[in-house]
């Protein structure tokens, strides 16, 4: 495939949850584009489809119908492309972020980021100084060796946001990043991550509720019963 | 970076208690282990060091540990004579239980004839029996004192010796007299019984209208003197010169009628397969339902934990871990379990097994086995956890 301008491409999506007539349509034809860089935000009502379509996006969940592309590749046409590696795909270009950290409890904040690198094969002392550096880099120099459960909320996001970040992925997706935290937090989270689409040059879909938190995105995408308007 | 040992160093508290309750079911493992090993050596222990080549017995049974054998001793010169025999010497064997001190004491008397073997193996503390009477060497077991009395049958014995470690087949201590004093404990009647046997035969004999009474009078002396005889032996112990023909002695000996001659592979059958299979199965048997036990409480507990790690497990999809990560985490704290608890099992066993009631014998083939076996419960039983986390989706990663 030729080297196209995006980091995600999706065309014709559509999630259904379901069969017969409890089936739920979560998205609904929904294609778009978004180019290395960019921070694009989500918003819309709880239920609208928002966590469905960045989970789409984020291989873990099966699209009914439409194609995903992610940095270049083909992932899903009609369902998962036959015999695609979903997982090296999550682990080589796309970081995520969710409400709750999902930071693992019984790693600390350092190993947190490490097993990151680890599982894309580098080796633990290359891993373990770039961990060190990037979480210095969040300013949580001081906290590399505490576990999840002695973090702020605010630390431990920006732990979770390192993980993320680790392996440079073209791809990151945040859902909710902010809500766990109060809005001073919240707006750090937020203007972290602004500054990480410049840097990193790197494509990133914040789904938020909150209106507030989305100034000075390249896009906003309002979602409303599936489907999308921008 | 090892996950399997990050989880542990985590909850520690929670995976040393697992280990160690764990730990003490697989040292009762052990322990049963060692105690069939003791029971085993217990019974062999008179055959082994008696050093005898053959054991003649009563015809027709499986004496003199089995059942109750009982041949003349004076056997033993026709059994020194037979060719291929260098050396025949009679032993008696009796369990006796007395009150010492109050508390019941319970052995295995041995008699043996001063002039030939299978007596004390080894003399620890004072010397071995000399004078034809009322000395007695006593196993360690016995916990008596030298210079100690107690009395047996009609008289009173002294401890002049310990041995080592001698015990029967039922794991009694031993003790050793001269011959001529086991036999009088075991076969000597008292004066009482002696007197009514003689009237009994002399009342017997005067109702008898064709004998005069001359007759009668010498026939109740002679009978009387075979009653009281004493001069009877449980088994007589023969060793061959070297060389010698084990089936062909036997066969002479067989020939003679009213004995038979068990060879020690025949005497190590008996003791073993007959006297303690049962005791063995039993044994056997609890082993395996330990170690089943073993294997679901293992396999609880691995499952339990993969439970609590459902988050943890759909995070490492979430970020791309590939399987094999995963599975090496509940595989890996599955067998460090299984390590710790097989490694504090013996410990404990090593620090206690000498002071169990019955002898404990730990054979490191049997360790080894066992080890074998706790690792391989270990891997079948982290399959309940494998599959269950093999099934996490990644997006349950997703929910608070
Ligand atoms: N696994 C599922 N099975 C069936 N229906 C589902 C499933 N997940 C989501 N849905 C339904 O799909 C619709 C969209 O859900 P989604 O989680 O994408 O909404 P959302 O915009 O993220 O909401 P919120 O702001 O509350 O997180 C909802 O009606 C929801 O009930
Ligand atoms: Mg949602």
């Amino acid at each position: 495939m030729a080297n196209s301008m995006y980091a995600i491409e999706v065309e014709h999506l559509t999630k259904i949850y379901g069969k017969g007539e409890t089936a739920v349509t979560a998205i609904a034809d929904a294609t778009f584009q978004v180019k290395p860089g960019e921070l694009v935000a989500i918003l819309g009502p709880s239920g609208s489809g928002k966590t469905t379509l960045l989970t789409a996006i984020g291989l873990i969940n099966e699209p009914t119908h439409g194609k995903v592309i992610i940095a270049d590749a083909m992932v899903a046409d009609e369902g998962w492309v036959s015999g695609i590696d979903l997982k090296r795909l999550r682990r080589e270009k796309l970081g995520f972020i969710f409400q709750a950290h999902n930071l693992i409890p019984f790693l600390t904040a350092l190993e947190n980021v490490m097993i990151a690198l680890e599982i894309n094969q580098l080796s633990s002392r290359e891993a373990k100084r770039r961990a060190t550096e990037l979480l210095i880099s969040l300013n949580l120099g001081h906290r590399l060796n505490n576990y999840p459960s002695a973090l702020s909320g605010g630390e431990a996001q920006r732990v979770a946001i390192a993980r993320a970040l680790a392996n440079r992925p073209k791809v990151i997706l945040a859902d909710e990043p902010t809500a766990a935290l109060d809005t001073e937090n919240g707006k750090n989270v937020m203007d972290l991550l602004k500054k990480l689409a410049v840097e990193n040059h790197s494509a990133i879909l914040v789904v938020t509720h909150d209106r507030r938190m989305v100034e000075g995105f390249d896009r906003i995408f309002e979602v409303l019963d599936g489907r999308i308007a921008s | 970076m090892n996950l399997a040992i990050r989880d542990i160093r985590y909850h520690r508290g929670r995976f040393i208690l697992t280990s160690i309750g764990l730990g003490l079911l697989l040292g009762v493992v052990m322990s049963m282990g060692g105690i069939y090993r003791g029971l085993f050596a217990d019974a062999l222990t008179i055959l082994n060091i008696t050093k005898a080549d053959i054991w003649v017995v009563q015809q027709d049974t499986n004496g003199p540990f089995a059942e109750n054998s009982r041949i003349p001793e004076d056997i033993k010169y026709r059994i020194k004579a037979a060719p291929g025999v260098t050396e025949a010497s009679p032993l008696s064997f009796q369990t006796i239980q007395i009150d010492r001190m109050d508390k019941p004491l319970r052995f295995f008397l041995i008699g043996f004839d001063l002039n030939g073997f299978g007596g004390p193996p080894v003399i620890l503390a004072g010397r071995n029996i000399r004078q034809k009477h009322y000395e007695m060497v006593v196993a360690k077991g016995m916990k008596m004192e030298l210079g100690e009395k107690i009395r047996l049958g009609l008289h009173e014995y002294t401890v002049v010796g310990i041995t080592g470690k001698v015990v029967s087949s039922s794991g009694d201590p031993a003790a050793y007299v001269g011959l001529a004093d086991a036999q009088d404990i075991q076969f000597k009647k008292d004066n009482d019984a002696i007197r009514n046997d003689r009237e009994r035969i002399g009342a017997n004999l005067s109702g008898m209208q064709t004998l005069s009474p001359a007759q009668a009078k010498y026939l109740k002396q002679n009978i009387a003197g075979i009653t009281e005889s004493t001069h009877t032996v449980n088994t007589v112990v023969a060793r061959l010169a070297p060389g010698a023909n084990l089936h062909e002695v036997q066969e002479r000996i067989n020939r003679w009628n009213h004995f038979r001659p068990i060879s020690v592979e025949e005497q190590t059958t008996i003791l073993t397969k007959g006297m303690i299979e049962k005791a063995r199965m039993q044994l056997g048997l609890f082993r395996i339902i330990l170690l089943v036990i073993s294997a679901v409480i293992i396999s609880l507990i691995i499952y339990t934990s993969t439970l609590d790690k459902i988050k943890v497990i759909a995070t490492l999809k979430l970020i791309g871990s590939r399987n094999r990560v995963i599975v090496g985490m509940i595989l890996q704290q599955s067998l460090l379990m299984g390590i710790i608890a097989y490694g504090i099992g013996y410990i404990l066993i090593l620090l206690t097994y000498e002071k169990f009631p019955r002898r404990i014998v730990l054979e490191s083939f049997d360790l080894q086995l066992l080890f074998a076996i706790v690792m391989a419960i270990c891997m079948i039983a982290s399959l309940v956890g494998i599959r269950k986390a093999l099934k996490v989706e990644p997006a349950e990663a997703l929910g608070g």
